[in-house]
């Protein structure tokens, strides 16, 4: 065994130039990418060449690979170099890769971490789960095949995954004589295909892994070719979105509390920065709170970024846990119960909709079911197939529910957020990878404003107690005519109202909206939300509404708390208000002109519990407003 | 004084620094695997990082063969002392009264009882449900296939063909009564970055790392370090004093040393730039038979 000389070199001692070394390498950053490509590609060999020619096979090991060459291919004398990849027994005897190998390499520019990926069809899994840890991909093609069906299919699995840069190495130009055309028709064969898969960068480089061609140096066989290396390439192909600001986001880990005086909040910076003092909010509960500290065992940080692992501690008390995401308080995450996203199916048993499996997104595990699947997505082509199921290797758009609500962001806004597994809940199996697209209740999706201000505070400066008297019954009855009226009484007395008038809201808010029964519905929840605001701000408030249907009204009613909801009858009969037909309505709907008329084509359905009913066709509407007001007083509303 | 850290080793600081945290969240009753190597050195370092100010919330769990060498129990014991961490040692006590030894009964036997043997008996009894270990990727090919979450069913066994597929940074870590998980947070780092990464942060590790002039002799091709007298000598056979130095730490028989100079961190880190020799190599356990590792693995060796 000879002794281990270090060369010298004109620096002092090894502590200066490992110094000099590491001062070098401070910004030499991580590059993590996949290789994937079809059965017999050469990725192994690719791989294996990369390592080999960047000096970072040690001898046992090249050995040991040179021993089992021999074994493998029994008179060949060249090493194979996949030998030094393909790791499992199994696969050295079998010749293919069965599962995600990684492998590691540097050079003086950047650190590399490679997922060797399976080529063979039914472990597309495989290839996904690679994918989601790198943010490049080598893409190899066997010169002699040109574009298959599983170059497709893999190029589709990181179209869905989200990777966006990819090298497409093709391969085995020594066997097509170093062709240029052959070369260029494949390159052109795959930007066409790949056209719709929104990639930002495919660069086609033609290799020999075998030989070496254009792998770490330049090919003395490829004088036509002017590009980079594929070494070259990974070594600068430019990843600056990471580095684009976006807004912050902590999912929180672990509580670190190891007494009574530190609580902190340990876990990865998911996206964007924080800073002491910065304002956050804790979601799912809408706590708004300063930072304090960010704590390491290194000291305390001005700035947290992305990827730095950190605890924070908050100025204020407040009780967050595992799974609660923190984030600025501009761009705030969605919080929702039914969400939408694509799922790629990983198990045998294939997709029940409707069965509970666990989902777990970030530090948050809750169970989930699949309402529905919208439909499947080919994987070859990503077109978008109908279908009731999704088996294993196969990918979907589905809608899930939640068994509570989950914190996150779309999958391609944030792929730490928007990211989810599901898990059988018998075998504990993971079943299928999730990228969330969007939450599917709105209402959810925003998160609840803290307010220190409330309603009860509001009220209390205008000296009155916040109502909403909502007037229905058929055009014509008179609604408007009495509301007026009390609104003008009450603002003599000096009260603070508010009127929504059916016709007006029409203009503005709801102008987007016809006379359907579908679009009545959403007319009315949209008047009722609006009417909750302006009782929330201390209001007396007039809705003046056909509202023909009791399920909105009471929809409506729903809304409110206790006793703020007076539902008034405008108690009118038909006969009547058609006599007076104020707008000529009536007559327009006899004649046709106008469809889907209460009273005429579409029906009413009057209150059956109504606070009020007041009967227009026996007193004035200026009687019918005073009783109101009386009613009002009574409710010590004024 | 401390030097600052390389973006990439900033990387995998902070990726290990979230795995152990996972687990701690996620696991009812995890425990550290402690080997005294650089690797768990590196790995101890980490989770004094990853739970600051608390203590990592697990014991350290050190499987005693009772054929380490003297200063790797030193080590042990003075760095669990310094660091205020509870250390647990198991000694597999049947094998001790069998007097199983690397010397009579071959590594093959040895190992099994004393390493994989004793730490499924200790792991069962105290019913860990996940174990950290400070394996790395680069080691041997079929360890770049492991997981950094390694499922083993209730007889802590490994199948290759039935791994969890880890997405993003999500780890399925669901496991029935018996079953459990065995956790390598340094997964992605290489030799290169655990010694650069000791070097920068300060990370104290055993001597023996370091040249020095030590008696050996020579066995099979591999200098073995004569650490107490338990290790027959031949006849006429003497202990030579050579400066040598380890690249990996087990049980001193089993161990070989390498010649060499290197007796600072820097002088390590350049030497390990230049040399051409895996560190697995000085280990006589890997080279059985083709695939060894791997069978080990499936039987429950680390």
């Amino acid at each position: 065994m000879a002794r281990l000389r270090v060369v010298g070199s004109e620096k002092d001692s090894a502590a200066e130039r490992v110094d000099a070394r590491i001062a070098a390498d401070e910004d030499r950053g991580l590059l993590r990418f996949l290789t994937c490509g079809s059965v017999d590609d050469g990725k192994s060999t690719l791989i294996g060449r990369l390592l080999y020619d960047s000096a970072l096979v040690y001898e046992d090991q090249l050995k040991s690979a040179e021993r089992d060459s021999k074994r493998a291919n029994a008179g060949r004398n060249e090493i194979d170099l996949s030998l030094l990849v393909d790791g499992l027994q199994a696969e050295r005897e079998q010749g293919i890769t069965i599962d995600v190998a990684y492998r590691y390499f540097s050079t003086p520019r950047r650190k590399f971490i490679v997922a060797d990926t399976p080529g063979h069809v039914q472990y597309t899994r495989n290839m996904a789960t690679g994918a989601s840890n790198c943010e490049f991909a080598v893409l190899l093609i066997d010169a002699r095949q040109g574009v298959l069906n599983q170059t497709r299919r893999h190029a589709c699995i990181l179209s869905l995954l989200g990777i966006k840069k990819v090298a497409l190495a093709i391969n085995k130009m020594d066997l097509v004589d170093f062709d240029q055309a052959t070369f260029e028709e494949i390159a052109e064969a795959f930007s066409e295909f790949a056209q719709p898969l929104g990639f930002e960068l495919i660069t086609a480089i033609p290799v020999s892994a075998l030989k070496g061609d254009n792998v770490t140096s330049p090919s003395a066989n490829m004088h036509w070719y002017r590009g980079p290396t594929l070494l070259g390439h990974l070594e600068t192909v430019d990843l600056s979105h990471d580095t684009q600001e976006r807004p912050f986001r902590f999912p929180v880990q672990w509580v670190n509390r190891p007494d009574q005086n530190f609580r902190g909040y340990a876990g990865t910076v998911a996206s964007g920065t924080v800073r002491p003092g910065d304002e956050v909010i804790i979601h799912p509960s809408g706590r708004r709170v300063h930072v304090a500290r960010i704590v390491t065992a290194d000291g305390d940080l001005e700035i947290a970024r992305q990827g730095d692992a950190v605890t924070i501690t908050f100025a204020e008390e407040v009780d967050a846990s595992r799974g609660d995401v923190i984030s600025g308080i501009e761009e705030q995450p969605q919080v929702a119960d039914q969400i939408a996203a694509r799922l790629v199916w990983f198990d045998e048993e294939p997709m029940l909709p409707g069965r509970s499996y666990t989902l777990k997104c970030g530090g948050q595990t809750t169970t989930a079911t699949i309402s529905a699947l919208k439909y499947k997505i080919n994987v070859d082509n990503l077109d978008h197939v109908a279908g009731k199921t999704l088996e294993l290797n196969e990918a979907g758009e589905c809608n899930l529910s939640t068994g509570k609500p989950i914190v996150f962001d779309p999958y391609a806004e944030n792929t730490d957020t928007g990211s989810i597994i599901l898990i059988d809940r018998c075998t504990n199996a993971t079943v299928a990878a999730g990228m969330i697209e969007f939450g599917l209740r709105r209402a959810t999706s925003i998160q609840w404003q803290e307010l220190f201000v409330d309603k009860g505070a509001r009220a209390q400066l205008k000296g009155q107690k916040p109502c909403v008297l909502w007037f229905t019954g058929l055009s014509g009855s008179g609604k408007s005519t009495i509301a007026n009226t009390l609104e003008k009484r009450l603002h003599a007395l000096g009260r603070h109202t508010y009127m929504l008038d059916g016709d007006n809201i029409r203009h503005g808010l709801s102008k987007d909206l016809g006379f359907t029964d579908a679009d009545r519905v959403e007319n009315i929840r949209r008047v009722a939300e609006a009417a909750k605001l302006f009782v929330d701000a201390g209001l007396i408030v007039m809705v003046s509404f056909i509202s023909p249907f009791r399920s909105e009204r009471r929809m409506a009613r729903e809304l409110f708390g206790d006793g703020e909801f007076i539902e008034v009858y405008v108690d009118t009969p038909l006969e009547v208000c058609e006599a007076r037909d104020p707008k000529g309505l009536y007559r327009k709907a006899r004649a046709g002109l106008i469809s889907n008329f209460t009273g005429i084509d579409s029906g009413y359905e009057p209150p059956e519990r109504a606070e009020l009913d007041l009967k227009t066709s026996e007193t004035s509407p200026d009687a019918l407003a005073e009783s109101v007001l009386a009613e009002l007083r009574r409710r010590h509303v004024v | 004084m401390k030097k600052r850290l390389s973006t990439y080793l900033k990387e995998l600081e902070d990726e290990s620094i979230h795995i152990m945290r996972e687990v701690a969240a996620e696991f009812r009753n995890p425990v550290m695997l402690y080997s005294i190597g650089k690797d768990s050195s590196v790995m101890l370092h980490l989770a004094m990082k990853a739970f600051y100010p608390a203590k990592p919330p697990f014991p350290l769990l050190h499987v005693d063969t009772t054929w380490k060498f003297r200063e790797m129990i030193a080590f042990r014991d003075s760095e669990a002392k310094r660091l205020g961490v509870e250390l647990l040692v198991h000694i597999n006590e049947q094998g001790v009264r069998d007097g199983i030894s690397p010397i009579t009964h071959g590594s093959a036997l040895y190992t099994d009882i004393m390493k994989t043997e004793s730490l499924k008996q200790t792991l069962a009894a105290h019913g860990y449900d996940a174990a950290f270990g400070g394996a790395r990727r680069d080691e041997e090919k079929s360890r770049a296939k492991e997981r950094v979450y390694s499922f083993r069913n209730a007889a802590q066994n490994w199948d290759p063909k039935r791994q969890r597929p880890e997405l993003w940074h999500l780890a399925n870590t669901g496991i029935k009564p018996g079953e459990s998980m065995r956790v390598f947070p340094l997964s992605n780092w290489t030799e290169l970055d655990v010694w650069t990464y000791i070097y920068l942060e300060n990370i104290p590790v055993v001597p023996l790392y370091f040249a020095a002039e030590r008696p050996v002799v020579e066995r099979s091709g591999m200098l073995i370090m004569v650490d107490d007298d338990r290790l027959p000598l031949d006849p006429g056979e003497t202990p030579r004093m050579e400066r040598v130095r380890f690249r990996t730490l087990g049980c001193y028989p089993l161990t070989g040393a390498i010649k060499s100079d290197a007796a600072t961190l820097p002088e390590i880190i350049e030497e390990l730039i230049a040399t051409r020799h895996s560190e697995r190599q000085g280990r006589v356990i890997d080279h059985d038979q083709a695939g060894s590792m791997e069978k080990k693995k499936q039987e429950g060796y680390f």
